[in-house]
């Protein structure tokens, strides 16, 4: 019985253009001085390498520019970025905290 | 970085500062569920905290670290002053979660709420079908209401989570209110079974579902979330009468989370003015920093150097705390004791014979949530 109106899993492409909605916060904790995603019922703490991505989905940037973005921080080929960065943001979106 | 999980539950690492606020704003509340997690002894209007203090507690809570305020009840709603302590939650950015029955609500006010600041919005649904949501609420046309709320809430975008209490009255309904939640348009769903303390415990035997409907239900939600992976977050809350360990309650006593009841009682667990002996200081006498740190209530079962055997020496003294310090009283005479939810605790055998025996029996009628007569009656 499903329906065209039904809601679908958000599956992460190359191409896709990821940014947290609005009720999603990422937000840097005084108390703690970490970074946290603040989320219904959750608080989740990334660590150095998702904050990274996080702080680059915008709204604009695609997977792949996002992947060309850490491509020149992190010395590993591209390829291999492009696959971790669409996996953690498929995770993430798995778990409500990124659309796209 | 090749795992796709690079997230913590960051609740593990937060030893010096709670995480999470529950305000009770007021025990008032327009429905009778028989497993309010109030206490027995509801609290009186002519007790309640003004806005101001609670908009100074929310400043307060900011400080000490807090990250999420959730707003509760009673029915929060009922609450005149709501937009103005959700503006102040905002503003000193506080994380904002409305956790109500809906169905005092207007779609105007919702907007309202939105614009303030409101971050998520938590409906409780009594059951997916409405005669035996509005028997079980006690509460006329109440279902058909939430309906319509949580339909205000999609148009605005509000996220939304729909919260279902589960016990032996409305568990066949399971599948139903899978498919509610999808239809509604939730974001999660908690199928939480009922947790036995207060109004709950109280109804216990008219709650308690058999072994064999838990096992039943945690199949069903298993498949559920294979089914709904990126479309509806299932979190899942077992009764721990028929568990082997119990569960890290509040995240042990005095380590995440702090409830402040409507006269501005502050409390590790919201069930916590069960335990005798222990003296609660209010946010009128003393900062809620000095209360977290320094009071004898916080330090009475933090940690674990109050612990005696089987909790003592147990590998796990660290991962569930113990357990529930309420049900330890509850069910064995001391709340030092292990929450008879353990199976390394001497009583938990009999803990699971009344789950096994009260369910199987015919259910006796609620005790339905209603505020005890006044002093001298009326």
């Amino acid at each position: 019985m499903s329906k065209a109106s039904d809601p679908q899993r958000l599956l992460i492409a190359a191409t896709s253009v990821p940014t947290l909605p609005r009720h999603i916060k990422l937000r840097h904790d005084a108390a703690r001085n970490r970074w946290t995603i603040l989320a219904p019922e959750r608080v989740l703490t990334p660590d150095a390498i998702a904050l990274d991505i996080l702080q680059l989905c915008n709204g604009e940037r695609s997977v792949e520019a996002i992947a060309d973005a850490l491509a020149g921080q992190y010395a590993a080929p591209k390829e291999r970025i492009l696959t971790d960065v669409t996996n953690l943001l498929q995770d993430l979106a798995d778990k409500g905290v990124i659309k796209a | 970085m090749s795992e796709a999980a690079r997230l913590e539950n960051g609740g593990a690492a937060a030893l010096e500062a709670p995480l999470g606020l529950l305000a009770e704003l007021t025990h008032r509340c327009p429905l009778q569920c028989p497993y309010c997690s109030n206490p027995l002894t509801l609290e009186r209007v002519n007790g309640e905290l003004s806005t101001e203090t609670w908009c100074d507690v929310l400043v307060q809570a900011a400080e000490l670290g807090v990250l999420q305020l959730h707003l509760s009840g009673g029915e929060p709603t009922v609450r005149r002053d709501l937009a103005e302590i959700v503006a102040q939650a905002a503003r000193v950015g506080l994380y904002t979660n409305l956790i109500t029955a809906g169905v005092l609500l207007t779609q105007e006010r919702l907007k309202d709420l939105l614009a303030r600041g409101l971050d998520h919005i938590q409906i409780s649904i009594q059951d997916s079908n409405a005669a035996n949501a509005d028997r079980i609420a006690q509460y006329a046309g109440g279902h058909a209401k939430k309906l319509e709320v949580a339909g205000w809430a999609k148009a605005l975008k509000l996220p939304l989570t729909l919260n279902a209490p589960i016990h032996r009255q409305n568990i066949d309904s399971l599948p139903d209110i899978i498919e509610l939640a999808l239809a509604l348009g939730a974001q999660r769903l908690e199928v939480a079974h009922v947790q036995y303390y207060g109004w709950a415990l109280k109804n216990r035997q008219a709650l308690m579902p058999t072994r064999a409907q838990v096992l039943r239900s945690a199949e069903l939600v298993a498949k559920a979330r294979a089914r709904l992976k990126g479309v509806l977050v299932i979190d899942f809350v077992v009764p721990d009468y028929y568990a082997r360990r119990p569960k890290p309650c509040m995240g042990g006593w005095g380590r995440g989370i702090i409830t402040i009841t409507p006269s501005g009682k502050v409390l590790p667990c919201h069930a916590a003015q069960t335990i005798d002996g222990l003296n609660f200081e209010t946010v009128r006498e003393r900062s809620l920093r000095e209360i977290w740190r320094q009071s004898d209530a916080f330090a009475a079962f933090r940690g674990t150097a109050w612990m005696r055997e089987p909790c003592r020496s147990c590998e796990f003294r660290e991962l569930d705390w113990g357990g529930c310090r309420c049900q330890a009283l509850a069910f064995t005479g001391s709340a030092a004791n292990a929450d008879p939810a353990c199976e390394k605790s001497s009583h938990h055998a009999a803990f699971t014979a009344v789950a096994g025996a009260e369910s199987q029996a015919p259910a006796q009628p609620f005790a339905f949530r209603r505020p005890s007569p006044a002093p001298g009656g009326r």
